[in-house]
């Protein structure tokens, strides 16, 4: 007697899944950054393109295939073709890469969060130093948001070779999350299916309130129409197009066999074509919408920057001039400067050095993306506010439920080819499964809690999972298309839907978007070459600022070990089969 | 006798000038930001603020040295700007024309700062004596940090969820154990069926569908 699969309870859940899974970090903090460098509003040009030339087309794809084949990745590709059983299992293990150091995230985010019930917030001050005469020295190099991020969250080293130390604050932070984890996929599709009403609705809530409380912020207007304005001539520029195929890529998070795995969880019937687009369409706007959030926040923060360094600037001029309080003002500085300048030459040339020009601009330049906008800026934000605890709770909240609901799709990704297996299915509970899943996970991500753990962590984020995904996708597409056939494929959508797909979807499956995965991958392959050495960024405590640096020898060697394990599989596994079939052929030959 | 009175003026005058001058020895700088402090509650500095500076100061001496020798003619305030910033020194009356020592006047306006502040409504930052380093205040530590407590709070109501889970998985996987032990013994085995890897129950949920793959290729069989 078969089991009958696990379902969705309705279609509803699958969507809300697929919506939690697809908006993640990467809306709120790589498509603001990307928007901004890549000429603003003139953005959304490219970015539409390629969500209809490549975004959907494949997110239906994976859905297909995972309605049609109701088993995880592995499985899936398995019946698709068995020498493709390569391809699940690189899914896996990229997928498992992503849970090892995604997860520091949410460590992070809680640690923000358990910290915002203070007041003040801790980030708003420096700490004094030793003799209480003054403020920390390092803290008062760089500002005390910074201070608060690099040395009391992760208390990050010069360098990666010097490791240091777990750190068993962020360790029990990054239990906890593991934990909130486990409790989320431990009974399944259940669970899951009940979390994930919560973790898909609340970020809208949260971002709805940041986008009334923006708007309404001194100076955000400043930063919208800084942001918003078209820079068309940046579509020339060929990195603007290949960031928006690569935003949109990554962001819908194909590849990774979680959309196969939560479509495995379908019913038969399910119309998926449908939620394709809709899934697609969400996760986009959801990146606009972020963006507008994220930009009113930059024009907030530059504008208090500015107006800081302004009154700096007065008072210094006061002080040294011995003028009236309030005969300076932001209005006429610059006429007083000039004013001074001739009336008292020696004294001013001798000040000249320390006066600042302050620019609103360059305020508005300072281009952030990842971890830094994240919690620096944003927190940073948050703290000139009025009620910050309130909205510091709200935010990081918001960052908590992003990164679980992306979480959940990650460890599906690992758990379904893992259940769907009889070999080990049998013999342990899911619960026990799923366990060990997490214990594992838990265990290796300790190396992120270490003092140089977040260079390890952006080792990972930057080379675990690019070049893996675009290759695992492309072999996708062609198995679909080639190997399996486009007829076939067609049919099988015809018997769940009731509909043949159009022929959009048939010439992008088919020619536009492997030709665009194969452009971004020779893009990167000639940009990793071309760049050399690869290098980051360490923070130095002495100097208060970043410093690049080179990767040390054993590091280039785990970078190369992240992208040869997953893309390896590929060939391996049709290897594998050839070898076993071989095999099978000879006995059977021999026996007869 | 006039004249003799105007001479030790004069003196007195002179001495003082000279005692009291920008970077004099033992002289401090202070620097009042009075409309930054209060803003529309901002009261000038005038002739009567000087004098209640000039007591604060003898204040601050008589309290440090507990003698009660420092009067407030002691104290000399000279140039005094609009930015409101002046100096001033100290003047020993014991002995003539001479200023007591800074690290004294420095130690007796740190002991007693704080009244001096409130004095004039200000703060550290707002009255300012340029040589003299404050001491800022640590800000207040509970004895356990709060995250430790919200931390505890989040984990203990998430271990309580995944034990809750687990314990009701184990019942139920009990009973399901024990009814599919009775069930067996009872009924006999039925088979479920099953089209194209998909068992006939799920498809039956949608009350069947009609396969438009067949249903609409009529052309495809020869018509009879």
């Amino acid at each position: 007697m078969e089991k009958s699969r696990p379902l969705w309870d309705n279609p509803l859940q699958f969507v809300f899944a697929c919506i939690s899974y697809a908006v993640g970090l990467g809306n709120v903090w790589r498509f603001p950054y990307l928007c901004q460098m890549y000429g603003g509003g003139g953005f959304l040009i490219p970015y539409l393109i390629m969500l209809i030339a490549e975004g959907m087309p494949l997110l239906y794809l994976e859905l297909a295939v995972g309605q049609r084949m109701r088993q995880g990745s592995i499985g899936a590709w398995k019946i698709i073709s068995p020498y493709l059983c390569g391809v699940g299992v690189a899914s896996v293990v990229v997928s498992f890469f992503l849970s090892m150091y995604y997860n520091v995230i949410n460590a992070w985010a809680f640690w923000y969060l358990f910290h915002s019930f203070q007041d003040p917030l801790p980030w708003a001050t420096c700490p004094l130093n030793s003799n209480r005469t003054g403020y920390e020295e390092e803290c008062e190099k760089t500002s005390s948001t910074q201070y608060f991020w690099y040395r009391q969250t992760l208390n990050i080293s010069p360098s990666l070779e010097a490791s240091g130390s777990v750190q068993w604050e962020q360790a029990l932070c990054l239990t906890l999350a593991w934990l909130v984890v486990y409790l989320c996929i431990l009974r399944g599709t259940a669970s899951t299916g009940k979390v994930v009403y919560v973790t898909a609705s609340l970020p809208y809530c949260v971002l709805i309130i940041y986008l009334i409380r923006g708007l309404t912020l001194h100076g955000a207007v400043n930063g919208l129409v800084y942001m918003f304005t078209p820079k068309l001539e940046q579509l020339l520029n060929p990195k603007a197009w290949i960031s928006a195929a690569t935003q949109i890529f990554f962001s819908l998070g194909l590849g990774f066999g979680s959309l196969i795995a939560f479509a495995s969880y379908n019913e038969p019937s399910n119309n998926c074509q449908r939620h394709a687009i809709i899934v697609s369409l969400i996760n986009s706007t959801t990146s606009i919408f972020a963006s507008i959030v994220t930009f009113s926040i930059y024009g907030f923060k530059a504008t208090f920057n500015y107006e800081s360094c302004i009154n700096k600037v007065i008072l210094l001029l006061l002080n040294a001039f011995d003028l009236e309080e309030g005969s300076l003002t932001a209005d006429n500085l610059n006429e007083m400067k000039d004013y001074l300048m001739a009336t008292y030459p020696q004294e001013f040339a001798q000040l000249a050095p320390q006066i600042k020009n302050c620019s609103l601009e360059a305020e508005l330049d300072t281009a952030v993306q990842g971890t830094g906008l994240a919690f620096i800026v944003y927190s940073e934000a948050i703290k000139n506010m009025e009620v910050p605890q309130l909205y510091s709770v709200l935010y990081f909240f918001m960052l908590l439920m992003l990164g679980i609901g992306s979480m959940l799709g990650n460890t599906a990704a690992i758990l379904t080819p893992l259940t769907d297996s009889r070999a080990i299915a049998s013999r342990f509970p899911k619960e026990v499964i799923s366990g060990v899943v997490c214990f594992v996970n838990c265990i290796i991500g300790l190396i992120f809690t270490m003092e140089a753990g977040n260079y390890w962590f952006d080792i990972f984020n930057d080379y675990a999972a690019t070049l893996s995904l675009l290759l695992i996708v492309l072999v996708e597409t062609i198995a679909v298309c080639y190997i399996y056939g486009i007829r076939r494929f067609e049919k099988d959508l015809y018997t769940m839907i009731g509909r043949k797909p159009n022929w959009y979807w048939k010439i992008m499956w088919a020619f536009v978007s492997p030709l665009l995965i194969i452009s971004l991958f020779i893009f990167y392959i000639t940009d990793y070459i071309l760049t050399g050495t690869l290098q980051y960024q360490a923070w130095d405590a002495t100097q208060g600022q970043l410093v690049t640096k080179d990767y040390p020898g054993y590091a280039l060697a785990v970078i190369g070990l992240l992208v040869a394990s997953s893309t390896m599989c590929i060939p391996l596994g049709a290897l594998v089969t050839f070898v076993r079939k071989r095999l099978k052929r000879e006995r059977v030959a021999t026996v007869a | 006798m006039l004249r003799a009175l105007l001479l030790i003026l004069s003196v007195v005058a002179i001495a003082h000038a000279e005692l009291c001058k920008p970077d004099a020895q033992n002289a401090f700088k202070v620097r009042i930001s009075i409309k930054t402090a209060l803003g529309d509650n901002a009261y000038a500095w005038d002739a009567n603020e000087e004098y209640l500076f000039k007591a604060m100061v003898a204040f601050a001496m008589r309290r440090y040295s507990s003698k009660s020798t420092t009067q407030i003619s002691n104290v000399l305030l000279c140039n005094v700007t609009d930015r409101v910033s002046f100096w001033f020194v100290v003047t020993d009356s014991s002995k003539n024309v001479t200023t007591v020592p800074g690290s004294e006047v420095e130690a007796a306006i740190r002991m007693n700062r704080n009244r001096i502040n409130n004095a004039f409504l200000l703060s550290d930052k707002t009255l300012q004596f340029l040589k003299i380093t404050s001491t800022l205040s640590p800000p207040v530590e509970p004895s356990t940090p709060v995250w430790l407590i919200v931390f505890g709070v989040v984990l203990c109501l998430i271990l309580a969820g995944i034990v809750f889970l687990i314990v009701s998985g184990i019942q139920k996987h009990k009973k399901k154990n024990k009814e599919s032990t009775e069930r067996e013994n009872l009924e006999e085995k039925v088979e479920v069926t099953l089209e194209n890897g998909i068992p006939c129950e799920a498809l039956d949920l949608k009350a069947g569908h009609i396969n438009g793959v067949f249903a609409a290729d009529d052309d495809r069989f020869t018509s009879l």
